[in-house]
């Protein structure tokens, strides 16, 4: 192990590092805010757009993330649609992981029982009130931790970006090699940088996922 | 649809070009799922034995699992290991391994969870029924474990095929890498083919992929 090769390249990492974060946690919001959406949208049987929506969740939760990145970056600005490398990582990963949340989300709804819908119904509250207070707070229980597992998913798959040119990680640690031949530092800092990006979002998702088994009502 | 690269695929043999591409991913992800299965039933089994360093070792292996993306763990065993141990693995044999890697820990988590998923009391029906441990397993638990098993591991296989398409970066020339030929070759006639290259080869991964998690989804709904 070649430490002061080691102390050269940390800065190159650390920015790569910077990128991926930033492009994976923009994704990451994008995915949530869109899985909320069609979530919605297929909850309460909108017309239409429904069938859009799930046309949507299948393409995109049934390909490659690598396969739908060379689509937007290479295939769509030969129809005049031309974006930065930057904007297509953000709006793959947002993409992809819109399909997969809003069938977390979608489960997360369905799992509350319709005996609950039903007797909150009976009760004499608004379907709007019945959502709010009754079906909407165990939805959520019951979401969180398919939303960690996507998370941590979502944050992996942005090791996908280098395909791309994106300066990420993986690019870094790929064009380190190819300049210096320095391969076991290189893959040694990669390893620990993906860990410095992974394990408090993993270690998040265990507290959380334990916290949130308590959660259940009614069974 | 002149331009966008359309017309590319009846030209020679472009499309079996890509189809055999497709198999060679295809191939990769089948081999490592018939092991990952093998192996992850030992595992799953495994992780549910009471033995405290075992226990230990299951969890760092799950976590190095978890937080990896496969393609840092590909470029370990195809760079890596030549690099370190001087071992000269083929691309095609360390993205096996990478994948089996990755596929055990997965199968065996869903092992692990079908098996603890059977309430406590059907162990104990069974032996006041006056079942012996081998008959309580045999007609009691694996056949509930296997219903619960089978669509979660169809699961696993689209999500394999998926995760080979990585393949790709370390060399293999799968139907990604054909789709690149093929538009490098026709850059001066078709400028325009990577539209329609592209999106071929991501309705091909969808051809493979959706019945295979429609599969899945409707034996889930069937035997739960």
């Amino acid at each position: 192990m070649d430490w002061t090769a080691i102390k050269e390249y940390l800065p190159l990492y650390r920015e790569a590092l910077l990128l991926t974060m930033k492009i994976g946690w923009i994704g990451i919001l994008l995915a949530f805010l869109l899985g909320l959406l069609c979530a919605a949208i297929l909850h309460f049987h909108t017309p239409i757009l429904r069938g859009i929506v799930k046309i949507y969740i299948e393409l995109f939760r049934n390909t490659p993330l690598l396969v739908q990145l060379f689509f937007i970056y290479f295939g769509l600005p030969k129809i005049g649609v031309r974006i930065t490398a930057q904007t297509c990582g953000i709006l793959g990963l947002g993409l992809l992981g819109g399909a997969y949340m809003a069938e977390t989300f979608r489960s997360g709804l369905e799992s509350v029982e319709k005996i609950q819908t039903e007797s909150a119904l009976s009760l004499g509250m608004s379907p709007l009130q019945t959502f709010r207070y009754v079906i909407q707070p165990q939805a959520v229980a019951l979401s969180v931790p398919g939303f960690m597992a996507n998370v941590i998913f979502l944050l992996k798959e942005t090791s996908v970006f280098s395909a791309i040119s994106l300066m990420d990680l993986m690019f870094t640690a790929k064009d380190l090699i190819g300049l210096y031949y320095k391969t076991t530092e290189c893959l040694f800092l990669l390893v620990i940088f993906y860990l410095i990006m992974l394990l408090p979002v993993s270690l998040l998702g265990s507290v959380v996922e334990r916290r949130m088994r308590h959660a259940g009502f009614g069974d | 649809m002149q331009d966008l690269g359309i017309d590319l695929l009846f030209k020679g043999s472009n499309f079996l070009r890509l189809l055999n591409g497709l198999w060679v991913a295809l191939r990769i992800s089948l081999i490592s799922v018939v092991i990952s299965i093998g192996l992850g039933l030992l595992v799953g089994a495994l992780m549910t034995l009471q033995n405290k360093v075992l226990k230990v070792i299951m969890r760092i292996y799950l976590e190095i699992v978890r937080i990896m993306p496969q393609m840092v763990l590909l470029f370990i065993v195809f760079f890596g290991s030549t690099r370190v141990f001087g071992w000269n693995i083929s691309a095609e044999i360390s993205s096996i391994i990478v994948f089996t890697f990755w596929g055990t820990a997965e199968m065996g988590d869903l092992v692990r969870g079908a098996l603890i998923s059977i309430p406590r009391h059907q162990y104990e029906s069974a032996q006041a029924l006056g079942l012996s441990t081998v008959q309580t397993y045999v007609h009691i638990i694996i056949p509930q474990t296997i219903r619960r098993l089978i669509p979660l591991s169809i699961n696993l296989i689209t999500r394999m095929i998926k995760t080979t398409s990585l393949v790709m970066m370390i060399g293999i020339v799968e139907v990604l890498k054909v789709g690149q030929q093929i538009i490098e070759a026709n850059r001066r006639t078709s400028p325009n083919a990577a539209f329609g290259i592209f999106a071929t080869v991501f309705f091909l991964y969808f051809i493979v992929c959706w019945p295979i998690s429609k599969l899945a989804g409707f034996l889930e709904k069937k035997w739960s």
